[in-house]
């Protein structure tokens, strides 16, 4: 039988188990949008493409499975950039799909034509532009293949107007031949010898894991792992909740923002074991003096990664749930009593803490927040310092609980992300912990959220400030708070005016009860907190300088 | 330290552009490439050479494997090789010259592919240093106008670098 490349890109999807897509419409995507009316998915209408993007991004990054994000062409997919270029830092599976104008007139600058491929050459996984649509079913399924397998990423697939209405046979493609492209999966068996042999000859080893634990599935044998070694364990900004937050071997998070336990110890270790990580500059600080003392297990599905940043003692390349098994397979459990009390004494020492005066700080709502969600909400954030907080005041102990911009450091991604997460798991509670800045980059998606009845809480921390911006100027620009200052509409009545409920805590005797509320609210939720405006987000390495240079 | 690296890549509308991209952005120098069709018609073959220590090597290469398209990827300097190269050299000629010219052009192995009134055009084939003592030995009479195809090169012997074996293709990692 014969159908419209717009609905073979549809069956396509639904091989796929697409069950949402992000999208808006436009007129190079009609064929695609009239396919879609009456197919079995469900589309969301995001109120600006960056936010369908984002959306998709949360969605997949809150259930594992991919998001899927449509745009028409031009300036559709061009507002998907930013999205873009966020799930492919986070290494986020997304399959953009966009509109592009017919065969025909490609290349002459037409109306709404962008290079649409060509722009986002350095920022996607890999892209098509589909020529025939007896291209398409195969196209697809390559794309979601691509996008999830490895070390996940973005895939954009451009699909000209002609191609996407034109008929032709649907043939469900068999098996893929893509011979330049194979994910490794286990270690070569020597890599995991080396590295049982750096463990078990090592006093002081702190496991340093990142985003890549969360995208393997691999929090269990981690846990395990951790255990079995008795080795302290400090995750990335991308990996809090791939090891419990609440557990006696837990640092929290390191690197710029981090805990200064997590940093004195990885300063200290002998032996440093990065578990899907990328040594950011973020987290390592000056390179010169990052772990100095130690040697350098690095595992990493990426072998790209491994040897980019810092040099590497020993490189094991496959995917960390299969390494961790392989190394759990020839590892003896240890003890290293010695080295677990001084940690014990630093935790003691430099708790993470803030001076409480019982005034409405940002630190309390998001403890407050924690309390009671008892940290089983999912989490998104903005990019500020309260995202920094958040990932240093809720204690996150599951994987996927947080999900924030971590390699972009995309403002405006928060809201669009938990619309995305909210529309993935509908039974879950869903923060989006804001700054007032941030908050207003994809404001509009509130409609969204509104629209489909998906009842996010947003959290904003309105300081009055671009407060990370001003944290700076304040530290190395002699506070010189150069357009740092916002002007701010009124949070509650926009959150009105949308539908949503909208609600003002100033003081903080009513953090408590007006947080219940919220909660407890089934509609979208937006509260104003006015928290203390001056603030800063401590500890902090400043940038360049070692980790052992904390100031706070 | 000069490494040249070929490289079979899927015949794609965007490969040339991906691993062009792909060296700007990563701020890896490339000295010189080449691109064309093997011996398999859906697999183009690039020589690209590129300058750099063997660290800067390695994330070169590993950057290049991360490319869908890319297959295959060998260091044909860790290796016994033949590179060649083409270039084609419009020289200004007088009457006066023209005889030390064609001097040079047999001397070299070149060859005068055409003839002008005050100018002869030559193609030479060779490898690196043959040719830039060619170029120099022409530039006193002044060269009007230079074309290189940049290098290709090919393992010596019976060994090759085709796709059957891309198996082995981790042997450059
Ligand atoms: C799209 C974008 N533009 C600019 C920045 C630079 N930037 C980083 S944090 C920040 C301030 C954020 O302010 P706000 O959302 O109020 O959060 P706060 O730091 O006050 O908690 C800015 C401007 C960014 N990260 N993203
Ligand atoms: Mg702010």
């Amino acid at each position: 039988m014969n159908y419209s490349g717009a609905e073979i890109l549809i069956k396509s999807l639904e091989a796929e188990n697409v069950d949402t897509i992000f999208g808006y419409p436009g007129g190079q995507v009609l064929p695609i949008y009239d396919a879609l009316y009456d197919a079995d998915i469900r589309h969301i209408l995001c109120r600006h493409e960056q936010g369908a993007a984002h959306a998709a991004d949360g969605y997949a990054r809150a259930t594992g499975r991919p998001g899927v994000c449509l745009a028409t062409s031009g300036p559709g997919a061009t507002n998907l950039v930013t999205g873009i270029a966020n799930a492919h830092m986070d290494s986020v599976p997304l399959v953009a799909i966009t509109g592009q104008v017919p065969w025909s007139l490609l290349g002459r600058d037409s109306f709404q034509e962008a290079d649409i491929t060509g722009i986002t050459l350095p920022i996607t996984k890999h892209s098509y532009l589909v020529r025939d649509p007896s291209e398409l079913a195969r196209i697809v399924k390559e794309a979601f293949y691509i996008a999830t397998t490895g070390r996940p990423g973005p895939v954009l697939i451009d699909i000209p107007k002609d191609v996407s209405s034109t008929v032709n046979e649907y043939i469900v493609p068999e098996e893929l031949h893509l011979p330049g492209y194979k994910p490794v999966s286990e270690a070569d068996s020597w890599q995991v010898v080396e590295a049982a042999k750096a463990i078990a000859a090592s006093e002081r080893p702190v496991i340093y894991a990142g985003g890549g634990v969360i995208i393997s599935g691999a929090h269990e044998e981690l846990l395990r792992f951790a255990e079995l070694l008795m080795a302290p364990v400090a995750t990335t900004l991308m990996g809090l909740g791939g090891f419990p937050g609440t557990h006696p071997l837990s640092l929290g998070m390191l690197g710029m923002h981090g805990t200064k336990y997590a940093n004195f110890a990885v300063c200290e270790c002998d032996l440093l074991i990065a578990v899907g990580a990328r040594f950011d500059d973020r987290v390592t600080g000056k390179l010169e003096t990052f772990a100095h003392e130690a040697k350098v297990i690095h595992i990493d599905i990426d072998p790209a990664e491994i040897g980019k940043n810092v040099r590497v003692d020993i490189p094991v390349n496959g995917d960390v749930k299969i390494v961790l098994k392989q190394l759990m397979n020839v590892l003896q459990p240890r003890l290293g009593e010695a080295w677990r009390e001084k940690i014990q004494m630093w935790k003691k020492e430099y708790p993470i803490d803030f001076c409480d005066n019982r005034e409405l700080k940002p630190q309390a709502v998001i403890r407050e927040i924690y309390r009671q969600t008892g940290g089983d909400a999912r989490i998104t954030t903005e990019v500020g310092q309260h995202q920094m907080w958040t990932a240093q005041y809720y204690t996150f102990s599951k994987p996927r609980s947080f999900i924030s911009s971590g390699g972009l450091g995309t403002m405006g991604y928060g809201m669009p992300a938990a619309i995305g997460v909210q529309a993935g798991c509908p039974g879950d509670t869903v923060f989006d912990i804001a700054g007032d800045g941030s908050i207003q980059m994809n404001i509009q998606e509130l409609c969204t959220a509104v629209n489909y009845e998906l009842p996010i809480n947003v959290a904003v921390m309105d300081n009055g400030f671009l407060g990370m911006v001003r944290q700076w100027q304040e530290l190395f620009y002699n506070r010189r708070y150069s357009q740092t200052k916002l002007f701010n509409p009124d949070f509650v009545k926009l959150a009105e005016a949308y539908g949503a409920e909208g609600f003002r805590v100033t003081k903080r005797s009513e953090l408590a009860p007006v947080l219940e509320q919220a909660i407890r609210s089934s509609k979208p939720v937006m509260i104003d907190f006015m928290v203390e405006s001056e603030e800063n987000v401590m500890p902090m390495v400043p940038p360049g300088e070692s980790l052992s240079k904390m100031l706070g | 330290m000069t490494h040249t690296l070929a490289v079979l890549v899927e015949n794609t509308p965007g490969i040339l552009a991906r691993v062009a991209g792909l060296f700007s952005r990563r701020g890896f120098n490339i000295d010189s490439l080449a691109v064309g069709r093997s011996e398999d018609p859906g697999i183009s073959r690039m020589t690209i050479v590129v300058e750099g220590d063997d660290s800067i090597l390695e994330q070169v290469t590993k950057q290049l494997h991360k490319l869908i398209d890319v297959i295959k990827i060998t260091d044909v300097t860790r290796d016994d090789f033949v590179d060649r190269e083409l270039v084609m050299i419009k020289v200004n000629t007088e009457t006066s010259t023209r005889a030390e010219i064609m001097q040079l052009v047999d001397i070299f192995r070149a060859r005068i592919v055409d003839v002008g009134p005050k100018s002869l055009t030559i193609e030479v084939t060779g490898y690196e240093s043959k040719i830039n003592a060619f170029e120099n030995s022409l530039r006193p009479f002044g060269i009007l106008e230079m074309v290189r195809t940049g290098k290709v090169a090919m393992l010596r012997g019976f060994k090759s670098i085709t796709i059957s074996d891309h198996q082995k293709r981790e042997e450059t990692n």
